[in-house]
């Protein structure tokens, strides 16, 4: 009682229940807004405004859940609400004081839970770059300044530079936005080389495929990656920075413009901050080549330029943009700084292990029963997260293996489900840590057809600057194809283990340097699947279309009709309430027969 | 196009942003629209239609009415993606890539909108489909345009 007290205090004025719907970008397209509207309406119709207050917030991390609604002080969690569920819980919740028990979420064993604070999905995080999603609106600069937000900003412009960057470095922050470099011995790289103008950057261009982390808090808390870049600015001596964010999201560059604005209007981005120091900023949007998160290409095209990354040194550090000092950070890195400064570098460090401090950001998606977006120490084990947080792997089907790191990283299968995610042992498994995202997939993913994917993405994204990459993803991408079509051969294998090496070895930047792992590690863990591939010409998983057939099953199949009206090549016939059966030859296996039999009648084999 | 063109002007890196102005002004990049950037800039055409033709972003030609964006990016795949393009690819009578002849619908395959938890996700001008099937695509595309 005494909590929900202290709760209330903080509340402002006499408002009885604060209402906080989700705006992330997943539950807006689950109809959050239509649920908000619906909520407005009936809150006005009753005459409670002044009793309840109803404001948007970032991402929750509940994404599949959406759209959803918590109601404080209690913390009641609503998930997968329709507008009509909406006004039920304000005429119930919201007048009576009664939980609407139905609109509740549930645990794995369908039990409801009362509250977000006692969610499982919430239990073993600690929600440091997440502190302010689902707290705060984000379209709200007085918010984030009531939970101490830009005060880490003013205490930072009290400091020296070197002071500034000491604590960084202390607190054991790594890049988050791949490759894991300390961020205080970068700042501090900058600030040595003396310039007339040096510049920060925001990088927003989150090119994996599958990852989330940098789009919500950009949508969540746009304030913090603000605050963290002016408190970089400071420390390396920069007047100017921008923040590239990908045009394909066009929800957190609203944001983040109406964030700076705000910060402009408060005296907090522009001349004389706090009357010490000048800082502005602006956004560019990315154009999408996934090459521009790279630093150097990144630069280029801020310059306006095509993106194309350039060898390392010299170093942004030493020769950015326009020639200039720059320091690029990651959204996620950028968000921890504030955060950092305000409790300290070794409480950050308390956090995570040895040499991976702090937490990370993951992004769960997949085949995983909750997706969204979860924040973890470092060293929670891979079991935690797709188990005891992502509640496992729906359908009942079982889990197979986690792609780490996108299309630079690698998988990790069952047998390393107890390993510690962290920089050092994912590297050890062939995979990396990345950006954080986190692709589960279950038996019926073909592990030889995911690296085929992965390197149809790189074949599509290379700059095509250097052969290696340009040609050799290519040889790569036709053999791996040859083999899902069951066309390849023992010899297939041994090539693209040279070609692969090859490309690491003569890449210019990461982009082909890294473009073999996904092939790599599969190798490395699922060989027999390649192998049946090649030498029995089957599909494990049934996912290869040349090597599987599609089958009616005549004791099952009530003869419906409905795969024989649905099939594009009408390869199916029979007769309404007989057994139905597939002409082969017809048949381009396009899997729709399957989806559409709602009597288990249709099989892979 | 000049109004656009004299307001970046001067600033640094101007001719994404303008492209981005143009486009979002005309639907697409044409040939007459990257002369006129080219003359105002003072740069080369090569350098803007280079410039135009790296970045996915930028359509050299002009998009159907309404745009059917599907996510191939890596969740969006792993949870069947690939069938609901083909299945399109198939409705439409196009390849991703290509506009209907009748001009009402563009088909792309995007890598991740980042609403991966949706997966798998179809993008339809501003609205987003979450967790797609081929059966829902009919009602998709009529709603789109009727
Ligand atoms: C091909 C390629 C793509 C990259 N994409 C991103 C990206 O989308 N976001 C990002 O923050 N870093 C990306 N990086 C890493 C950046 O080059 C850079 O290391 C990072 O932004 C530095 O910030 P940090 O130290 O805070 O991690 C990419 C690197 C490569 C080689
Ligand atoms: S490795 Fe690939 S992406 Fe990187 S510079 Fe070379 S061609 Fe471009
Ligand atoms: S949908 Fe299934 S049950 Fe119906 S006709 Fe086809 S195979 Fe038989
Ligand atoms: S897989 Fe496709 S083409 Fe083949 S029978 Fe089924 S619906 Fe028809
Ligand atoms: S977008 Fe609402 S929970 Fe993630
Ligand atoms: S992979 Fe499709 S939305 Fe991210």
């Amino acid at each position: 009682m005494s909590e929900v007290a202290q709760e209330k205090q903080d509340l402002p004025a006499i408002e009885r229940c604060h209402v906080l719907i989700c705006a992330g970008a997943a539950c807006v397209a689950s109809g959050a807004m239509e649920v908000e509207a619906a909520m407005k309406s009936k809150i006005s119709a009753l005459n409670l405004e002044a009793e309840v207050s109803l404001f948007d917030t970032g991402c929750v991390g509940t994404c599949d859940l959406g759209p959803v609604v918590i109601v404080y002080p209690e913390g009641t969690f609503y998930v997968k609400l329709k507008p009509a569920d909406a006004e039920e819980i304000v005429t119930e919740h919201l007048l009576k004081g009664r939980v609407v028990q139905r609109l509740l979420s549930k645990d794995a064993d369908h039990v409801e839970v009362p509250s977000i604070f006692e969610h499982p999905f919430f239990a073993k995080q600690k929600r440091i770059a997440l502190r302010n999603l689902g707290v705060i609106n984000p379209e709200s600069i007085d918010e984030y300044i009531a939970v101490g937000g830009y005060a880490s900003l003013g205490k930072v412009l009290e400091m020296t530079q070197d002071e500034v960057i000491k604590l960084v470095l202390d607190s054991g922050l790594r890049g988050r936005g791949g490759a894991g470099f300390p961020t205080g011995r970068k700042w501090a790289f900058a600030k040595a080389v003396e310039a007339d103008q040096k510049y920060v950057i925001i990088n927003g261009d989150e090119g994996d495929p599958g990852a989330f982390m940098d789009r919500s808090v950009l949508e969540g808390d746009p304030h913090s990656v603000i605050e963290g870049l002016a408190i970089a600015g400071y420390a390396i001596g920069a007047t100017q920075g921008y923040a590239y964010v990908r045009a394909e999201y066009p929800l957190a560059i609203k944001r983040l413009q109406i964030a700076i604005d705000q910060a402009r209007e408060y005296g907090l981005l522009g001349k004389g901050i706090f009357g010490k120091f000048d800082f502005d900023l602006e956004i560019r949007k990315g154009a999408g080549a996934f090459v521009c998160g790279e630093e150097t290409a990144l630069m280029r095209s801020i310059e306006g330029m095509r993106g194309q990354p350039r060898p390392k040194p010299p170093f942004p550090a030493v020769s950015g943009l326009w020639g200039k000092p720059t320091i690029i950070n990651n959204v996620e890195t950028l968000a921890n700084v504030p955060a950092i400064i305000q409790n300290g570098p070794f409480w950050y460090s308390s956090f995570g292990t040895e040499t991976s401090k702090g937490t990370k950001v993951f992004a769960l998606a997949g085949n995983i029963n909750n997706t969204g977006l979860i924040e973890v120490p470092f060293g929670t084990t891979l079991r935690e997260v797709v188990f005891e947080i992502g509640g496992g792997i729906p359908n009942g089907k079982e889990f197979k293996a986690v792609q780490a790191g996108g299309p630079s990283g690698g998988c990790i299968p069952a047998s390393l489900l107890d390993i510690p995610l962290d920089y050092e042992s994912l590297q050890k498994a062939g995979a990396i840590v990345g950006s954080g995202g986190l692709i589960v997939m279950d038996s019926d993913t073909c592990m030889v057809d995911v690296a085929r994917f992965f390197l149809e993405f790189t074949v599509d994204e290379s700059c095509g600057q250097c052969t290696p990459c340009r040609e050799g993803t290519k040889r790569m991408l036709e053999i791996l194809t040859k083999i899902t079509k069951g066309r390849g051969t023992l010899e297939d294998i041994t090539k693209l283990e040279t070609l692969a090496k090859a490309i690491t070895q003569t890449s210019l930047c990461q982009l082909g340097i890294t473009a073999p792992n996904p092939v790599l590690s599969t190798l490395r863990y699922f060989r027999d699947e390649y192998l049946a591939h090649v030498v029995d010409k089957t599909c494990p998983a049934k996912v290869c279309r040349e090597l599987i057939t599609f089958d009616i099953l005549p004791d099952k199949c009530t003869g419906c009709t409905i795969c024989a009206r649905n099939c594009p090549t009408h390869a199916i016939s029979g007769e309404r309430k007989q057994a139905h059966v597939i002409d082969q030859s017809a048949c381009i296996k396009c899997g729709e027969c399957l989806v559409r039999c709602k009597f288990d009648a249709v099989v892979k084999v | 196009m000049e109004e656009i063109v004299a307001r970046h002007r001067g600033r640094p890196g101007p001719l994404i942003p303008i492209l981005d102005e143009v486009q979002t002004e005309l639907g697409w990049l044409p040939r007459w629209a990257m002369i006129a950037v080219a003359r105002g800039l003072d740069v080369p055409v090569a350098d803007v239609y280079g410039v135009a033709s790296f970045y996915s972003f930028f359509r050299l030609s002009p998009p159907g009415r309404t745009r059917v964006q599907v996510c191939m990016g890596t969740a969006c795949y792993v949870r069947g993606s690939q069938q609901i393009l083909d299945a399109l690819e198939r409705k439409l009578g196009i390849k991703a890539g290509d506009t209907t002849a009748d001009r009402r619908f563009s088909l792309e395959s995007v890598r991740c909108v980042g609403a991966c938890s949706l997966a798998p996700v179809i993008v339809t001008g501003e609205d987003c489909h979450a967790k797609m099937t081929t059966a829902k695509l009919d009602k998709m595309l009529d709603a789109c345009d009727p």
